[in-house]
């Protein structure tokens, strides 16, 4: 018998989130589909703009917040897609892994795919609307990956749950985006001020909202994950 | 008169002891006090008509589906205490279980990772030599056809050398060179003191292998007795008419 030394929680979460990310990489669809519909977003969103009514500043974060979290679906839709097809998911329930580091796996792919399309879809927004992001942007980009992880651990669990159903597509934004108004209410609201020119203290009381719902959810979607596979 | 085990002894001897499994689906029980034992080196076949059970047998055993009353152990490990016992099983499916944009190689490397195999990829590279696909590794699985990917769908099952394979119709989509290579691969893993479960409707093909043969019916076991004691012939009819019965 070969030797072996299953893999522990961290290890197995990286191996699930690389072999992910190497689908990813390979196939590129959901990548370069998020990438589209954020950018189209941001095109369609900038010719319906009337400046003369809006300013620029007031309408970017509102932009900004909806179009990451309904390019991140595309992303998340996929993640559990691509272990249906040939019933992948079963080889990977088979292995002796726990199954909280699949969520967390895929958890991270996931927030991987969802950070690469916001470092992409931040500076085509300041372009776009001529935005003064130098100043915020590491209080904008930490704002980013704190909104990046709440929408990827409620949804990669939801995304578990929705994929067996014959409304996959639809379920998946339906079941998700109720838990998502938290986070693009703080995410919002904390862009807006924070291209306004406020101090980042002006911003920490929605700063806390993103970081509570992240720990409750990362844990709470760990905990929930292995039950949401039972059939 | 060998001596009686204990119970204890008894399931430490065995590689996978099933006592009184049941699983129900919205009351109606697909497996239904299932109860059997296999030793090391030790093989099943298992028949049955359609909707008779069979895989969800297998999945109670790979440890995807949990048993609403009974109990199954590998290795004297009980399935559902953790991750460890189901280290030791490996599952051929209908579906390939493969990731098509993937190679063949990666697949198999990527599950021997999880199972913690010191050298991934010799260890993968083996499993698809034993198969007869080394020379497609590099290929892309949606690339290959359904017969090579069976192929690498059971090498991805045997890379880690399980202690109990689950096989549920693999000979389907064989060719020849792949069903001497499944054959001898199954061999090797008898030999090597694993127990095999292998679930056919093709009773040549299950027998062939077999050390123990078993009919099931509506979740049941109705027959379970040692390949000696099964006579081809009408161990077949019997096999006919409760197919028929049921269809």
């Amino acid at each position: 018998m070969p030797e072996r030394n299953p893999p522990g929680m961290l290890h197995a979460t990286w191996l699930v989130a690389r072999k992910d990310l190497a689908i990813e990489f390979r196939t590129r669809t959901a990548f370069f589909s998020a990438l589209l519909f954020a950018l189209l977003g941001l095109t369609i969103f900038y010719f319906a703009w009337d400046p003369t009514a809006v300013a620029a500043i007031d309408l970017a974060p509102g932009v900004l917040w909806v179009i990451f979290v309904f390019s991140g679906l595309l992303g998340l839709q996929r993640s559990f897609s691509v272990e249906q097809a040939d019933r992948a998911i079963d080889a990977l329930l088979a292995a002796p892994v726990d199954r909280e580091a699949i969520y967390l796996g895929k958890a991270l792919a996931n927030f991987l795919f969802v950070a690469a399309v916001q470092a992409i879809s931040l500076p085509a927004l300041a372009l776009f609307y001529n935005l003064p992001v130098s100043q915020a942007f590491l209080p904008i980009a930490g704002i980013a990956v704190l909104a990046a992880i709440g929408i990827v651990s409620v949804g990669t669990m939801f995304s578990s749950m929705a994929v067996n159903t014959r409304l996959a597509e639809l379920l998946l934004p339906m079941l998700a985006l109720p838990f998502f108004i938290p986070i693009v209410m703080a995410a919002a609201v904390s862009t807006s001020r924070l291209l306004a020119g406020r101090p980042v203290a002006d911003v920490m009381p929605w700063l806390r909202i993103l970081v509570a719902f992240d720990l409750v959810f990362v844990v709470a979607c760990t905990l929930a994950f292995p039950y949401t596979l039972e059939e | 008169m060998p001596p009686a085990l204990s119970a204890t002894e008894a399931v430490t001897r065995s590689v996978v002891m099933a006592e009184g499994l049941v699983r129900a689906f919205s009351g109606r029980r697909a497996v239904d006090n299932v109860t059997f034992s296999l030793d090391a080196g030790e093989c099943l076949a298992l028949f049955g008509p359609n909707g008779a059970g069979k895989t969800t047998l297998l999945r109670l055993l790979a440890g995807l589906l949990s048993p609403t009353s009974g109990s199954c152990s590998i290795g004297g490990t009980v399935l559902r205490s953790g991750s460890t016992a189901r280290g030791q099983v490996g599952l051929v499916s209908h579906a390939s279980m493969l990731y098509a944009p993937l190679t063949a190689l990666e697949n198999v490397e990527f599950t021997a990772r999880m199972y913690g195999l010191r050298d991934p990829r010799a260890a993968a590279r083996a499993a698809l030599h034993t198969m007869r696909v080394l020379d497609r590794a590099d290929t892309p699985v949606r690339s290959l056809s359904r017969g090579l990917q069976q192929r690498v769908s059971i090498a991805r099952a045997i890379v880690h050398a399980p202690q109990l394979l689950l096989c549920d119709e693999p000979y389907t989509g064989l060719d020849d060179v792949g069903s001497g290579a499944l054959t001898a691969a199954l061999t090797e893993r008898r030999e090597a003191g694993a127990a095999l479960l292998l679930v056919t409707h093709n009773l040549s093909e299950g027998l062939a292998l077999a050390t123990h043969a078993a009919i099931m019916r509506r979740g049941k076991f109705v027959r379970f007795e040692s390949r000696a004691d099964v006579h081809a012939s009408s161990y077949a009819l019997e096999y006919r008419e409760l197919a028929a019965a049921d269809a």
